[in-house]
């Protein structure tokens, strides 16, 4: 199995606040992985990193081999993020932002995969809708469509189902599931931690930007002595 | 699966278009609001002036229009990048556009094309409005257009800049009202600045404004306050001053990469 995404002594502050610590990860093709720790622990500015948004004081990402940095076209080209923060442009239909967003990937004609990815998300009677008359949960929807309009191999989802209702939770990992058996890594963070306990085969915790655990999901289970995730979540923490 | 020229292109085009469109979906703001502005500058201006002034020995209003055009393509050039980038960064937005593979001049060309598209198409309507009120010549139709395309592209430039460095709505505002509309006002829109005092003629020649409205006039009268052609190298040379230095920016990620 080759490597989707390596993270090497990855360091940054903001101002004087130290938002990650030196963390160093490698995430193979095809896995499940989860990204876990309290609120401010850096996981949104770790996924930042790695999307070319935020840029490490020092360290280096990479995703299937290709650098964030000085090669960040094909890395980009291989990445679909789920943004945490619900951001839409109100100026456009469904079908439109997700066009808009085939073309910034270079691609046209991408109305068959788009249509795919609506019926999925159960979005298909939303389609030419305006953004702006969607309600939260639908927004947030679009948001992973639009992460997916490049099939990327790698895909972040950053807190998909914060403000998403238990139907669509349910299709959501059905979908996503779906995706990681077609052979597609998927990275995830919640604070659903039996989702997590559910769906990933391999967990990291972040505490403070730093790496304070990083195994299977049932190793961390076993070493932990806990009945659910949740409890090693609160026991790591507290240690 | 199209090749990377080709994705690169397509990627331009996309944004390119989607910012003419975002534009175009609220015409009656950016361009027809525009238009009735100018239109009333005319009517006040040429009802008080007309008669009484001649400028290079055209009739006011004849002079007028020109400027008018050239002032509403600038600062509509303006409004169009600086508008769209801090809405899209105060939305958060802009991450769509800052999580694929565009590359930072294609990012560039296409904030700028289409700021200047929206300038030319404000200033066509502004002309097709005003013509109807004084006979308007028109000597030299490639210097109209190399000017608009240059001076649009300046000002639309300095507008992706103020985009990306205002963190609020009045940030921007500042930026507007204390630079572009002093400097656009203050550059013989409504008067030859040989009417002025020697001071403000001579500081007149420091404000590349001036050459831009000066040029595109000549266009029109094939007379004009300098030579066309050092108003032409002081734009095109003021535009690729302005083109790189925003293009080291947004390499670096200034203000967009944290
Ligand atoms: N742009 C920024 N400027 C300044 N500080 C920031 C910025 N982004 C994040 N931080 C700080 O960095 C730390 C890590 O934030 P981050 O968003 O990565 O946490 P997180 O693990 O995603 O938390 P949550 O679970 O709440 O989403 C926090 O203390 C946060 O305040
Ligand atoms: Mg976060």
């Amino acid at each position: 199995m080759a490597v989707a995404v390596s993270i090497v002594d990855v360091v940054k502050h903001f101002g004087a606040l130290r938002a990650l610590a030196g963390v160093s990860l490698a995430i193979e093709e095809g896995e499940f992985f989860g990204l876990l720790g309290p609120n401010g622990a850096g996981k949104t500015t770790l996924i930042s990193c790695l999307a070319g948004l935020v840029r490490p004081d020092s360290g280096t990402l990479s995703v299937l081999g290709h650098d964030v940095v000085t090669d960040y076209r094909e890395a980009r080209r291989r990445l679909g993020i789920v943004p945490q923060e619900l951001v839409f442009d109100p100026f456009f239909t469904v079908r439109e932002t997700l066009r808009i967003q085939s073309g910034y990937f270079g691609l046209r004609r991408n109305d068959d995969w788009i249509d795919e990815i609506l019926a999925n998300l159960d979005l298909t009677d939303k389609a030419d809708t305006n953004m702006r008359r969607l309600s939260g949960g639908m927004k947030r929807r679009v948001l992973v469509a639009q992460a997916l309009v490049h099939k990327p191999p790698v895909i972040v989802l950053d807190e998909p189902t914060a403000g998403v209702d238990v139907e669509l939770r349910q299709g959501l990992w059905h979908f996503v599931r779906r995706l990681n058996g077609e052979g597609h890594t998927i990275i995830l963070t919640t604070h659903y931690l039996e989702e997590a306990e559910a769906l990933c085969g391999r967990i990291a915790l972040l505490k403070q930007g730093k790496l304070v655990a990083l195994d299977t999901t049932a190793n961390l289970m076993a070493r932990h002595a806990g009945d659910s995730l949740e409890d090693v979540f609160v026991r790591v923490m507290r240690g | 699966m199209a090749r990377a020229p080709a994705r690169q292109l397509i990627g331009f085009w996309t944004l390119f278009s989607k910012e003419v469109l975002r534009f175009w979906k609220v015409g009656f703001q950016t361009i027809a609001a525009p238009v009735l502005t100018a239109l009333l500058y005319l009517l006040i201006f040429s009802h008080v002036l007309e008669g009484r002034v001649q400028v290079h020995g055209v009739v006011y209003t004849a002079f007028l229009i020109p400027g008018l055009v050239m002032m509403q393509v600038l600062q509509n050039a303006f409004a169009n990048s600086s508008s769209s980038l801090i809405q899209s960064k105060v939305t958060g937005s802009i991450v769509f556009v800052l999580l694929p593979p565009i590359s930072h001049t294609a990012f560039f060309l296409a904030y700028v094309l289409a700021a200047v598209v929206r300038g030319l198409a404000v200033g066509v309507c502004v002309l097709a409005v005003t013509a109807w009120f004084a006979p308007l010549r028109v000597e030299a139709p490639g210097w109209i257009l190399a000017f608009a395309l240059f001076g649009g592209g300046i000002l639309a430039t300095l507008g992706v800049i103020a985009g990306i460095w205002a963190e609020k709505f009045d940030q921007l505002a500042a930026f507007q009202n204390f630079l572009v509309m002093p400097l656009t006002m203050l550059s013989g829109v409504f008067y030859s600045i040989h009417s002025l005092p020697p001071f403000w003629q001579g500081l007149s020649h420091y404000n590349p404004v001036f050459y831009m409205i000066d040029g595109f006039r000549y266009g029109f009268f094939g007379v004009s306050d300098v030579s066309p052609l050092v108003s032409l190298a002081v734009v095109v040379g003021c535009f690729a001053a302005v083109s790189l230095f925003t293009l080291g920016l947004l390499k670096r990620g200034w203000k967009l990469r944290h």
